[in-house]
């Protein structure tokens, strides 16, 4: 087949995909469906979604916004390792029929969409923010807390994390035990733990070091393997299980958060530096 | 209300197969499994040792009974699975012993395309300790089997 591009003519290559069907109108059962597509270069496996539902098949679904790995929709189990479908070229897979199916270890809604209430309760439960014990500053800052580069870089890499839920879904635990965090949940749980403006360890331990924490990760890291985003939460994992074990040992550290820097009062903004814009929130 | 939404919904859970299935995951998966494997047939082990010394508290006779039982290939080559299953998970162990240290994983960084990530960092010292292992493996195998 041939697809007519800026004139140019593009030989495209045929493949299969091999799509999961669910819908819990039709059957208590799931279901593949099979659809050919011209493939051209540079085409991704959600691109493939797109083309089935807007010439094939419109009653397909999928979850999918940015189509540049920043939001963290398109999350599925293609060919056999779970990845953004944004994210995977259908080239770079070498195969002539590509499986598209759901997440595992969620619940599917329909079609090859997971349910990720589980993903962000747990997000939310290990107090992803800032705390400090200064509440008052806290929720009327003066001025911003103080951090260098340094400090920054130790963090820096689990900041990445999209809430795509690919890690989850790779994780062996999570596999038999649905109450487990989770990689998503234990790296942002270090992510806020060892930011240096942070207060808040003790009030996540109570979460992480727990029946259904941090200790369920046998380190079979294959969460690390599948993040689109380089986040390594199996490393995360593991240096939160070291900061656990030296504070039973008291061998950690005490610190205190970071101090505020200068207050902006006294600060004078540069000339080409815009205004922000006007606080919504109160 | 959410039990509503969930009878309406597909489990997509893995389960058991989570487990033992590794698929196009890397080996450090693959090694998971054998470690669960091998811890499992461990236990096993143990409870039937637990047993068979506990044969002793009745008497000479009974000892000497159930050690005759014993002495057949099959237990014979049960102990020398036993033998492998614990040199594997010994060192394995080891390894996460130390990696769920944080030690070997390297130190945490901005993340730069293609990411190396700690599996890719402590993966020489899961090639070493697996070399050690298959060493002590076929060391003890021979002396095992009395071949040297
Ligand atoms: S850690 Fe990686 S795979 Fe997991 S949710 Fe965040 S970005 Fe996705
Ligand atoms: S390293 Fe831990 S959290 Fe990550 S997949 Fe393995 S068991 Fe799950
Ligand atoms: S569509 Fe946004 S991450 Fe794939």
């Amino acid at each position: 087949m041939a697809i007519e591009k800026n004139q140019e003519i593009v030989e495209a290559k045929i493949v299969k995909f091999k799509v999961f069907r669910f819908s819990s109108e039709e059957s208590d059962e799931p279901s593949f469906k099979i659809y050919e597509i011209p493939v051209k270069k540079g085409m991704t496996v959600l691109d493939g979604l797109i083309h089935i539902k807007e010439n094939l098949d419109s009653t397909l679904n999928f979850r999918y916004s940015c189509r540049m790995g920043v939001c963290g929709s398109c999350g599925m189990f293609i060919n056999g390792l779970p990845a953004l479908g944004c994210h995977t070229q259908i080239s770079h897979l070498n195969s002539d029929i590509v499986e598209v199916k759901p997440l595992p270890n969620y619940y599917v809604i329909r079609d090859i969409v997971p349910d990720f209430n589980s993903l962000f309760q747990k997000h939310k439960s290990v107090k992803p923010f800032i705390i400090r014990e200064h509440i008052e500053e806290l929720g009327n800052p003066t001025s911003e807390y103080f951090q260098t580069e340094e400090e920054k870089e130790l963090i820096s890499q689990f900041t990445y994390c999209i809430k795509c839920g690919v890690c989850s879904s790779a994780c062996p635990t999570l596999a038999t035990d649905s109450e487990f965090l989770g990689p998503q949940a234990i790296s942002q749980a270090y992510r806020y733990s060892a930011d240096t403006r942070d207060e808040g360890f003790l009030e996540r331990i109570k979460i992480l070091d727990s029946s259904h924490g941090c200790w369920r990760c046998h380190f079979a890291s294959s969460c690390s393997q599948v993040c689109p985003k380089g986040v390594d939460p199996a490393f995360a994992s593991q240096l939160i299980k070291r900061e656990i074990l030296l504070m039973r040992f008291g061998l950690k550290k005490k610190r205190k958060g970071a101090p505020i820097t200068t207050l902006t009062k006294e600060v004078k903004r540069l000339e080409e530096i815009p205004e922000p814009p006007k606080r919504t929130l109160r | 209300m959410e039990n509503l939404l969930k009878n309406k919904q597909y489990n997509n859970k893995l389960g058991i197969i989570g487990w033992f299935y590794a698929g196009k995951y890397h080996i450090e998966r693959y090694a998971y499994i054998l470690h669960r494997i091998t811890g499992f047939g461990l236990i096993l082990y143990l409870l039937f040792h637990i047993f068979v010394t506990g044969e002793r508290a009745k008497g000479e006779q009974a000892w000497k009974n159930i050690m005759d039982f014993l002495n057949q290939p099959l237990f014979k080559f049960l102990e020398y699975l036993v033998l492998v299953a614990f040199l594997y998970h010994a060192i394995n162990g080891f390894r996460l012993i130390l990696t769920e240290l944080a030690i070997f994983l390297g130190k945490p960084a901005s993340p730069k395309y293609p990411y190396v990530t700690s599996i890719n960092r402590q993966r020489i010292l899961f090639f070493i300790l697996m070399i050690l292992a298959a060493i002590l493996i076929i060391f003890s195998s021979l002396e095992f089997f009395k071949l040297i």
